[in-house]
C-alpha cells in the first residue's frame, strides 16, 4: 500500500470508530433524555404534573404495564423523535426564563401547553396512544357499556383517542372546554 | 346489702354491654392499627339501577375511578350536562340540581350540587355494614 493509501485507510478506520462513538453517544443521550427520571428531574414537572399522573391508571394498574412521560409525549419512530427533540429546545428556553417555575405560573400557562399537546396529538391521529392501544385488538366484549358505544360510534365518525380522552394523565385546567372547542380540538 | 347487689348488677350489665359494644371499626384496641379491610372492587358499567324510594339520588351504574371533580372541572357534567347528554346517552342532570338553597333557580348547576359523589355513589362488592329490611314502595317499581 502506498503512503497515501495508508493515511486514507487509517482515516477511514478512525472515522468509522469515531462515527460509532458519536452515533452511539448521540443515541445514548437521546435515550437518557427519554425517561421518566429525566422528565421529573426538573421541579416544574416533579411538583406539578407528576403527582397527578401518579394517581392515574397509566402509573399503576392491575397488570403493571406503565405508560411513562415519553411514551405519550415523544414519538417512537426515529425521525419524529428527532423532530420532537429539536422542538424541545423551545422548552429549554422557557426553563431558562422560568415561564412555569412556580405552581401558580404553571397553572396559568397550563391551558396553553395542553392546547399545544392536543393539537400535536390530533395532528398525528393520537399515534402515541395507538402505539400501545390498538383499536383493532380492542375486545369490545370486555369493555364497559359506555366505552363500547362511544368507540364504535366515535371511531367510525373519524374521531381520534384524544378527542374524547383529554385529561387522561393530568388534571384539566379551568375553561379548557371552551378553549378546545374554539381551537377545533 | 342492697347497695352491693345493685353494684354487682350494674357491673354485670356494664360487662355484658361491653361485649356488645362494637364500633364499625370492630373491637380492635385503639392503640394499634387493625388489619386493613379487604379491597373493594368497583362494579363494571351496567344498566341503570332501580331506585328504592322517591327522592333517592340514583346510584351510579358505572365506574368513576379517576374522574376529576374539582374547582376547575367536573367530568360528570361532560356526559350528564344538558349540553352533552344526548351525544353521550347519559341521563340528563336533574332540574332540581339548578336550585340553590334559598330556592332560586340558577342558570347552571348549583354549588350545593356540584360535588356529585356527595350523594351519588358507584357500587362495589361490599356487604352492608348494618343489616336492614328496607323494601321499596310499589309505586316506583319498574
Ligand atoms: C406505554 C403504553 C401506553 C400508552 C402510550 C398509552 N396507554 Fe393507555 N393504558 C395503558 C395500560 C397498560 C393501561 C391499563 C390497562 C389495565 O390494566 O386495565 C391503559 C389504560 C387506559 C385507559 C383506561 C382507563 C381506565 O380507567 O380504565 C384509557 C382510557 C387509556 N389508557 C387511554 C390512553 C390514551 C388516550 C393514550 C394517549 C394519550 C394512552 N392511553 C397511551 C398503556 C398505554
Ligand atoms: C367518541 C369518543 C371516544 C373516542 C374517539 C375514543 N374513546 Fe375510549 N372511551 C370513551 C368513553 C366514553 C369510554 C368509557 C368511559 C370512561 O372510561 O371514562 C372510553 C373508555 C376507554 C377505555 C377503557 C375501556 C374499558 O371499558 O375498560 C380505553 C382503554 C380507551 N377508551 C381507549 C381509547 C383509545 C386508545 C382510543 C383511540 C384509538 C379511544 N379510546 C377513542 C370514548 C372515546
Ligand atoms: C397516558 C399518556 C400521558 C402520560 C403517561 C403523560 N402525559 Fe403529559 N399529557 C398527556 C396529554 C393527553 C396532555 C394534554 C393535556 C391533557 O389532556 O391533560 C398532556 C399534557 C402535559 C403537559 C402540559 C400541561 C398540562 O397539564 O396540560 C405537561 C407539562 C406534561 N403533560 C408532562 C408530563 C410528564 C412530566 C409526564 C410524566 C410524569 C407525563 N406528562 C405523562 C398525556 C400523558
Ligand atoms: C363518559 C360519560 C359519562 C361520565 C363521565 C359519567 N357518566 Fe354517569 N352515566 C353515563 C351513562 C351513559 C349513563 C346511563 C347508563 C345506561 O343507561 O346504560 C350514566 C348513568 C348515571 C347515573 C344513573 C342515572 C339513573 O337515572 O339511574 C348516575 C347517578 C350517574 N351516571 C352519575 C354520574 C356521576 C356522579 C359521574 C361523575 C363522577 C358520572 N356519572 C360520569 C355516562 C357518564
Ligand atoms: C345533595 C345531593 C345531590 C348532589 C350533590 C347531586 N345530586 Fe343528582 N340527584 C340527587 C337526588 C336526590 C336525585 C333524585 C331526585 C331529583 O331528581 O332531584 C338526583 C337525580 C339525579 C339524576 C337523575 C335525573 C333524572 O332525570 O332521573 C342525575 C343524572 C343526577 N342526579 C346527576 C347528578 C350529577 C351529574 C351531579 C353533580 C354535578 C349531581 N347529580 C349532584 C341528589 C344529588
Amino acid at each position: 500500500m502506498t503512503f497515501r493509501g495508508k493515511i486514507l485507510s487509517g482515516t477511514l478506520i478512525i472515522g468509522f470508530f469515531l462515527g460509532i462513538l458519536f452515533w452511539g453517544g448521540f443515541n445514548w443521550t437521546l435515550e437518557l433524555t427519554n425517561t421518566l427520571t429525566f422528565c421529573i428531574s426538573c421541579h416544574e414537572m416533579r411538583d406539578n404534573v407528576y403527582p397527578e399522573y401518579q394517581n392515574t391508571i397509566h402509573y399503576s394498574n392491575r397488570t403493571g404495564v406503565r405508560a411513562e412521560c415519553p411514551d405519550c409525549h415523544v414519538p417512537k419512530e426515529w425521525i419524529y423523535k428527532i423532530k420532537r427533540k429539536i422542538e424541545a429546545s423551545r422548552e429549554l428556553y422557557h426553563k431558562l426564563v422560568g415561564t412555569v417555575d412556580t405552581p401558580e405560573k404553571f397553572e396559568a400557562y397550563r391551558l396553553t401547553m395542553a392546547l399545544s399537546e392536543w393539537k400535536r396529538m390530533k395532528s398525528v391521529d393520537s399515534r402515541e396512544c395507538r402505539n400501545c392501544h390498538d383499536y383493532e385488538s380492542m375486545d369490545f366484549v370486555e369493555q364497559g357499556r359506555r366505552a363500547v358505544k362511544a368507540h364504535s360510534k366515535g371511531l367510525e365518525e373519524g374521531k381520534t383517542c384524544i378527542d374524547c380522552h383529554k385529561g387522561i394523565a393530568h388534571q384539566l385546567p379551568a375553561g379548557w372546554e371552551e378553549a378546545a372547542a374554539k381551537a377545533g380540538l | 346489702m342492697k347497695k352491693i347487689i345493685l353494684l354487682v348488677v350494674l357491673l354485670a350489665a356494664v360487662a355484658l354491654n361491653a361485649e356488645e359494644l362494637k364500633s364499625l371499626r370492630g373491637e380492635h384496641p385503639l392503640d394499634s392499627v387493625p388489619p386493613p379491610p379487604e379491597k373493594k372492587i368497583w362494579a363494571k358499567d351496567g344498566e341503570t339501577i332501580p331506585r328504592n324510594y322517591v327522592q333517592q339520588p340514583p346510584l351510579i351504574p358505572h365506574k368513576i375511578t379517576g374522574y376529576q371533580i374539582n374547582l376547575k372541572y367536573n367530568k360528570c357534567l361532560s356526559c350528564h350536562g344538558w349540553k352533552h347528554y344526548k351525544e353521550s346517552g347519559a341521563t340528563k342532570i336533574s332540574l332540581t340540581h339548578f336550585k340553590d338553597r334559598e330556592g332560586n333557580e340558577l342558570s347552571d348547576v348549583s354549588p350545593r350540587r356540584y360535588f356529585c359523589t356527595q350523594c351519588h355513589v358507584p357500587q362495589a362488592n361490599a356487604k352492608p355494614l348494618v343489616e336492614n329490611t328496607f323494601k321499596p314502595v310499589d309505586s316506583i317499581k319498574e
